[in-house]
């Protein structure tokens, strides 16, 4: 690949690959000489003694604030009870304890650096010293004599001519983290089980109000309102929390003809259907229902559920529907699941299926 | 490494050093010196130069900011504790009485309000690690458009890089401790995440939660790698990093004087102390101040965590904000199902994969831009941006992802404040996300060589005066005022890069060499960053130049003489074409330039 002639006439064209980017030997265009460090303009501190006097009141003023700052701390530290608030303007309530300690110890601080600062700015010499700099890599002696010592050391060690040695040693050392990344890998946790796929809901089970834990009718649940429920008997759980936050159940009820999916009105009762609440994506809790358009929204990614189409995903991130739960109504009129949920709720991971 | 030193006799040995310390250094210092030999390290020390600029406090606003949170929070260790035990509350925050809570959570009410200025501590604890996010990121915006991570420097970006990594997951395992609604729900997210690893996902989240989730194990698992771990391996890379900067000598901005050889700033004693130690005291008091006056995580309005109560409107930490906003943005359609198995792309992708690829770009950045210029030689002088404007497009270009992935995350607060769909918002970020980042690049590169041009238009000639002056044919003219050495040494002292040029691909028999591949492809990304390089001003230009203004000079004249307005004349209708500032001049170093694939001609 020639260059061109345009190319070439134009300052400074391609260089060589293999010559990379060197300067000197005239291959770059003339250039201007430095004109050296520019002459050192004076501060009024350093030319009379009166600005110089100035600048040292201030300074000691800065610290002297600093100090009165920290007077004002430690008295108020006892003076003023923890939990005082008072209205501060542009704050509104605000806890009185901790804007006055918090704001003296600032000052205290601010008032250090800041007199430093200016104390440097005004009164310590400001002209510049000039450090020289030497190429980072050692010179060759260095090198070489590293290398040496190396490999003298190699050699003194007899590793080269005793590879038995050095086989068994390489062995060794590869061999002995096993132990200490098997002992934490296998011991941080139990493996998942069916757990990750199970959730406390069985059979029968009431659906009760979460958190006030109480049975629900059927015909409690009126058109448009929504309920946040959990399975009867969840309370007494060993494992509270974590049965928490599979078993979420959201319940709405819509007009049945709303209701697209057969399986879906099949598996409510009377157009009131059963949702797992805990998000498909990461596992975040459904929460906010839009009762004009039956639509769920995830607040954490806004991934969006549509009730009528059986809680598919219409936008955001999410791409799993939420699992249905089957309910039904038992003999006293309050709905019971009528089965556990048939896949794993939650987020995906790999054994879902 | 004085391998061959003859041993000598115990009376010889040091018998200078051996003598009793003179009148000066004796006291305390002469005896610590007798059993250390510190005077001499430390007086080096003391006189090392540090240049001053502005933007070299960003990286000490990092340090400082790390000095505050290791402070801060061994405060906060002595009352906190991680522990998910459940127990009532009834300490004197009145609405969480009698409410069920982990000890982590009522630790952490107590903290701010039955322990006196411990609320005061937690918000500075908060308030710092935001600015150590905000200033690490920052600084290494300021090292990157610099140039300052070139030769000798990769270690220390790479390590810089690393400390970044480690400072959002400090950060992250931070705000997760208190047990909060807020962050109950982030490490909910986070257990999905792992939920979604190819193959493993559910072992590695049993592992790490030490079985279902919540459980009881991540608390003081999340503790310990707060506190223990992280803090040891950043300290640890943070004295590396300093240790290097030391070893290299900072860098310094190009200037008169300030040569690749040199270093030009203030002695370490006193003056760097004084205003590098003052700097410290005016950060922790102004992180202190906005501690006293800004609530921040106010934990006891968000309750203890519970899986089921839902959360809107939740927010991450800013640092975090990229992460939520690619988990956001990332299409549900990537998930598969597999011959049975779920493959939860859409999740795996922006939450485990996006970061550290991130962050792995970043850190192999110098390597790939030595490669592509070939420039092996050492770095000292910073580079203005605009003087690598490929570089700088590339920064920017990189931020304005950043950005959109950042601002995505704030797709439903932007939905609420502006009345507008969240869909239709997240729409438009996906797609902002594909098409600004080229243009950022395009536009920033643009710039940088407009205000390349406008350097070598004011180099060559000079600064305008304002006033005008009427020719005899009658046309009007402005003066200008060509410029003191001092300040065209900054606009002239740059080199620009030259794209490098295959040498050839084929041998003499026509066969592809090894390795022509790699070689046609350095040599196209090579022109991509320097096709259009615009060179800076050479003295026979400026000469050229004022060649050019000299049919008007004789009117100059007279006040060349009064010394008043040396220069040229220049502007109005008989400017310049602007094309003809960089037209060939005399150039005696074309030859030089010129590549010859066969070697036997040349030279
Ligand atoms: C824990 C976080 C960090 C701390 C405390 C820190 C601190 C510092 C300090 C005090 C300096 C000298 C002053 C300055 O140039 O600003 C410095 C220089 C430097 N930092 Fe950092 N830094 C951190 C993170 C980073 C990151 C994220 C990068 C880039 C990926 C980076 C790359 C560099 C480089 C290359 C230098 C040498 C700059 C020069 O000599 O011009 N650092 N750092
Ligand atoms: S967790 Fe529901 S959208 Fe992400």
């Amino acid at each position: 690949m020639e260059p061109t002639g345009a190319e070439r006439d134009r300052p400074g064209t391609a260089l060589g690959l293999d010559q990379g980017r060197t300067e000197g030997e005239g291959r770059m265009p003339e250039r201007f000489a430095d004109p050296g460090l520019p002459p050192h303009v004076s501060r009024s501190a350093d030319l009379g003694e009166h600005a110089a006097r100035r600048a040292e009141r201030q300074v000691a003023a800065l610290f002297g604030i600093s100090m009165v700052a920290t007077v004002i701390f430690l008295v108020a530290y006892f003076a003023i009870d923890q939990n005082t608030y008072r209205f501060v303007p542009g704050i509104g309530q605000a806890n009185l304890s901790n804007i006055v300690l918090g704001v003296t110890l600032g000052l205290s601080l601010l008032c250090i650096g800041l007199g430093a600062v200016h104390w440097a700015k005004t009164l310590m010499p400001d002209t510049e010293v000039t450090e020289a700099r030497h190429p980072q890599r050692s010179s060759d002696d260095a090198r070489a004599e590293a290398v040496e010592t190396i490999m003298a050391g190699a050699d003194a060690s007899q590793l080269a001519r005793r590879p038995l040695i050095k086989y068994m040693l390489g062995g060794a050392l590869g061999l002995f983290a096993l132990p200490l990344g098997l002992q934490l890998a296998g011991s941080l946790g139990p493996l998942p089980q069916a757990e990750l796929s199970t959730t406390f809901w069985r059979k029968g089970m009431r659906l009760v109000r979460d958190p006030e834990l109480t049975p629900i009718k059927a015909s409690d649940v009126t058109i448009g309102s929504v309920f946040h429920v959990m399975p009867e008997g969840i309370d007494k759980s060993h494992d509270f929390l974590e049965e928490k936050g599979k078993a979420a159940v959201l319940l709405m009820r819509l007009n049945p003809d709303d209701i697209k999916i057969a399986k879906e009105r099949d598996w409510g009762h009377d157009g009131i259907v059963a949702y797992s609440k805990i998000c498909t994506h990461v596992g975040c809790p459904v929460g906010l229902y839009e009762q004009q358009t039956h639509h769920l929204l995830c607040p954490c990614h806004q991934s969006t559920f549509d009730v009528t189409e059986d809680c598919k995903v219409i936008f955001g991130p999410a791409h799993r529907p939420l699992p249905q739960l089957k309910i039904t109504v038992d003999a006293e009129g309050y709905l019971v699941a009528d089965s556990a949920f048939r896949e794993a709720v939650g987020p995906s991971f790999w054994e879902r299926g | 490494m004085s391998t061959t030193a003859t041993p000598k006799g115990a009376a010889g040995l040091r018998a200078k050093d051996a003598k009793p310390v003179s009148a000066k250094g004796g006291g305390l210092a002469g005896w610590v010196d007798d059993r250390t030999g510190a005077a001499k390290p430390l007086s080096y020390l003391l006189k090392k130069v540090f240049p001053d600029h502005w933007s070299f406090m960003l990286g000490e606003i990092a340090m400082f900011s790390l000095v505050i949170l290791l402070l801060t929070g061994t405060f906060l260790t002595f009352w906190f504790v991680p522990s998910a035990g459940e127990v009532i509350y009834n300490g004197s925050y009145v609405p969480l009485k009698g409410i069920a809570m982990s000890e982590a959570f009522r630790s952490t009410v107590d903290i701010s309000f039955d322990v006196r200025g411990g609320l005061i501590m937690r918000q500075i604890h908060h308030w710092a690690a935001l600015m150590f996010t905000v200033s690490i990121t920052v600084h290494m915006f300021r090292v990157f458009f610099t140039g300052a991570f070139r030769k000798p420097r990769e270690i220390n970006w790479v390590i810089g890089t690393v400390l970044s990594l480690l400072a959002i997951n400090e950060g992250f395992t931070g705000y997760s401790l208190p047990d909060d609604l807020l962050s109950g729900t982030g490490l909910r997210a986070a257990e999905g995440f792992m939920q979604s690893v190819p193959v493993v996902g559910s072992y590695l989240a049993y592992a790490i939660f030490g079985g279902a989730f919540p459980g009881e194990a991540i608390i003081p698992r999340l503790y310990t790698t707060h506190v223990l771990l992280l803090p040891a391996i950043i300290v640890g890379l943070f004295t590396a990093h300093i240790v290097l900067v030391a070893v290299h000598k900072h860098t310094q901005y190009p200037g008169p004087g300030k040569t690749n050889d040199n270093v030009v700033g203030y002695p370490m004693m006193p003056v760097y102390m004084a205003k590098a130690g003052g700097f410290f005291f005016i950060v922790f008091g102004i992180t202190t101040l906005m501690a006293a006056l800004v609530t921040i995580n106010p934990i006891w309005l968000y309750g203890p965590y519970d899986p089921s109560p839902v959360t809107a409107g939740s927010q991450p930490d800013w640092y975090m904000g990229f992460a939520d906003g690619a988990l956001r943005m990332f299409p549900g359609f990537f998930e598969f199902t597999v011959f049975g198995f779920t493959l939860s792309l859409n999740v795996f992708i922006p939450s485990l994969v996006v970061m550290p690829l991130l962050y792995g770009i970043a850190g192999a950045y110098p390597f790939i831009e030595s490669w592509v210029t070939g420039d092996k030689r050492e770095h000292h002088l910073l580079d203005r941006p605009r003087n690598a404007p490929a570089r700088t497009g590339l920064g920017v270009m990189a931020i304005s992802f950043y950005l959109i992935l950042f601002f995505a995350a704030g797709d439903d607060l932007m939905a609420i404040k502006l009345g507008l769909s969240v869909n239709d918002i997240l729409r438009a970020f996906q797609i902002l996300l594909i098409v600004v980042p080229p243009l950022a690049y395009w536009v920033t590169k643009r710039i940088c060589l407009s205000l390349q041009r406008r350097d070598r238009d004011l180099a060559l000639h000079g600064r305008e005066t304002g006033r005008l002056v009427r020719t005899a044919e009658g046309k009007f003219f402005e003066v200008h005022q060509p410029l003191p050495e001092h300040e065209l040494w900054a606009l002239v002292q740059h080199e620009s890069g030259k794209p490098l040029q295959l040498t050839a691909t084929v041998d003499a028999n026509g066969v592809r060499r090894p390795g022509a591949f790699k070689e046609r492809l350095r040599g196209k990304v090579s022109s991509f960053y320097f096709a259009d390089s615009v060179d800076p001003v050479t003295p026979a230009e400026l000469a050229a130049a004022h060649h050019d203004g000299a049919a008007h000079e004789a009117i100059e004249a007279p006040q060349e003489d009064a010394g008043q307005w040396v220069g040229q004349l220049h502007g109005g209708a008989d400017e310049r074409p602007e094309t003809d500032a960089y037209a060939p001049h005399e150039h005696q170093h074309d030859h030089d330039h010129e590549v010859d694939p066969d070697p036997t001609t040349a030279r």
